[in-house]
């Protein structure tokens, strides 16, 4: 029939236009409102509009999940895309990782396609610099009162975390993207993430930490484990419920198995940084110079308690 | 050639240049007196060198004066130079050695680790800066930051006089810690005046907290060197 033809042709000029005007709203509608929608059948249909129109923004959405880039890798613009945040969404983002909710998915609700990198960066890099300082903090005053003591800022102890830290934060999320990814199949772009929301996701849950680590400067041993339950709880339930929905169709052995590393791997994380730059009650093993016997009388003492 | 011949009257005195009079020279090699500039070489290559270093000097001071009353001012933005930054984290390095009593495991930061951190950080608010949408160029940056070190700088010499003269432990630390407090706030609040206007209005406190995380970890290195001066003296009979 001629006027079901020419309709579908008026709203593919419109889509076209609005396309060139902006190019990542009408993108962001479609990835949007189809994706919940999704049933078998259905998802041919939306697959094959995709594949019509957006052709070459397959593979570079592929990275932002649904918002398309501007130029390539090579241009400033590209990377300008990753920053592309206000103030108030930043706080938002933060507040989710802090109050998880059963309902509500911290990819689809607060990233919105609009993953940042603003945020998972200087999350990390103040998580580095609050460990390191309320180690020190924590060391010093509980060792205060050892005449023997001598105060050091152990400088070496920021290289460490800044590695540690920046590696977890980008080697888990390419591991679970990767497999995700590959357990996906061919249903990438419906119910996966992007690797770029993934990253996004695990900087945001790592904000936790940071009040974390200030807290521990308090020197008990049982606050230290009571704070990092606490943390690990919400830490974790963030992570698990944005994951959970993406692995829950696969088959049951593995999405357990999924989670069950994540929530590891996040624990492994507090209880080695807890451990490395936090002793309460036990003397730090570098700090004291072993030159004399009463040093190491000192020494056997505290390790004996 | 009546051009020429005005051209010709006007450079009298420069008998000795060989100019043909029928060749017609046109042209103005007369010093421009609009605004001046600065690096013209044709300009500047007969002074005398104290003129030459005297200004450079001058324009460094005049920049150390506009961090000490920061006001929401251009010039420092116009401006740029990177001598002033370099001197100031030269001398914060050296004056951060020398730390510890005994010299083998020291923990302080290295000269090095110093640079690092300064320029690195530096670099990296910078990045974030352009990336978040600023206007500002990489040196206006680069340079305000650098000169927004000095009320820093500045507190850890009077916190190693203090140190030279004192000897109570808790009560010294108390006032260089103050000290050290307020130079802290008071380079963020210099180096926040200068770079706040190249922001969009919604993303001003996204520029603004890395450079609140950077300086206040010079301050942290800087009250460690404090702690350790003040701690090893009280445990030495």
């Amino acid at each position: 029939m001629a006027s079901p033809n020419n309709l579908q042709f008026q709203e593919f000029e419109e889509a076209a236009e609005l396309l060139s005007a902006d190019p990542g709203a009408s993108t962001l509608s479609m990835s949007g409102s189809n994706t919940p929608n999704t049933t078998a059948s259905a998802g041919e249909d939306v697959k094959l509009d995709l594949s019509e129109d957006e052709e070459g923004q397959q593979e570079s959405s592929e990275l932002l999940g649904g918002q398309k880039p501007s130029g390539g890798f090579w241009t400033f613009e590209y990377y300008q895309s990753f920053f592309n945040v206000d103030t108030m969404q930043v706080l938002d983002r933060v507040k989710g990782s802090v109050m998880p909710q059963p309902g509500r998915n911290f990819i689809k609700y607060y990233l919105r396609s609009n993953p940042d990198l603003y945020g998972p960066f200087w999350i990390c890099v103040t998580l580095v610099f609050s460990m390191v300082i309320s180690g020190n903090l924590s060391t010093f005053l509980a060792e205060r009162k050892n005449s023997t003591f001598h105060y050091r800022p152990q400088f070496h102890r920021v290289t460490i975390a800044a590695v540690v830290i920046f590696m977890y934060a980008w080697l888990v999320p390419i591991g679970l993207w990767g497999f995700l990814t590959w357990r996906q199949g061919a249903e990438r772009q419906i119910g996966g993430y992007s690797f770029l929301e993934t990253v996004c996701v695990y900087g945001y849950s790592l904000f936790i930490y940071i009040p974390t680590s200030v807290l521990w400067i308090i020197p008990y041993d049982w606050l230290h484990w009571m704070l990092i339950l606490i943390a690990m709880v919400i830490s974790g339930s963030v992570l698990v419920l944005t994951f959970w929905p993406v692995v829950r169709d696969d088959t049951k052995v593995t999405a357990v198995a999924t989670v069950v590393t994540i929530v590891v791997l996040h624990t492994l994380l507090a209880v080695g940084c807890k451990l490395y730059f936090f002793h309460a009650a036990t003397s730090p093993p570098t700090a004291l110079p072993t030159s004399s016997t009463l040093h190491n009388h000192t020494t056997l003492a505290f390790k004996t308690d | 050639m009546a051009a020429s011949e005005e051209a010709s009257r006007s450079f009298a005195g420069l008998s000795d240049v060989s100019i043909s009079e029928d060749i017609p020279v046109e042209g103005d090699i007369s010093v421009p007196v609009g605004p001046s500039r600065r690096d013209d070489e044709f300009s500047t290559l007969d002074e005398p060198v104290k003129d030459t270093i005297m200004r450079d000097l001058r324009a460094v001071g005049n920049k150390f004066i506009h961090v000490l009353y920061p006001k929401r001012n251009s010039a420092l933005l116009r401006d740029w130079d990177l001598w002033g930054p370099l001197l100031l984290c030269v001398t914060l390095a050296l004056l951060l050695q020398g730390g510890a009593a005994d010299h083998e495991d020291q923990g302080g930061p290295q000269f090095a680790e110093v640079f690092v951190i300064v320029w690195f950080g530096s670099m990296i608010i910078t990045l974030n800066t352009k990336l978040l949408g600023g206007t500002i160029s990489i040196f206006q940056s680069l340079c305000v930051l650098g000169y927004c070190i000095m009320p820093l700088t500045v507190a850890m010499v009077v916190c190693r006089i203090v140190l030279l003269f004192s000897s109570e432990g808790v009560i010294t630390f108390a006032v260089q810690l103050a000290v050290v407090v307020a130079s802290f706030g008071w380079s963020t609040f210099a180096s926040t005046a200068f770079l706040a206007d190249s922001q969009p209005p919604n993303r001003k406190a996204l520029v603004v907290y890395p450079v609140f995380l950077f300086y206040f970890v010079i301050a942290w290195m800087i009250l460690t060197y404090l702690l350790q001066q003040v701690f090893s003296k009280r445990t030495q009979p």
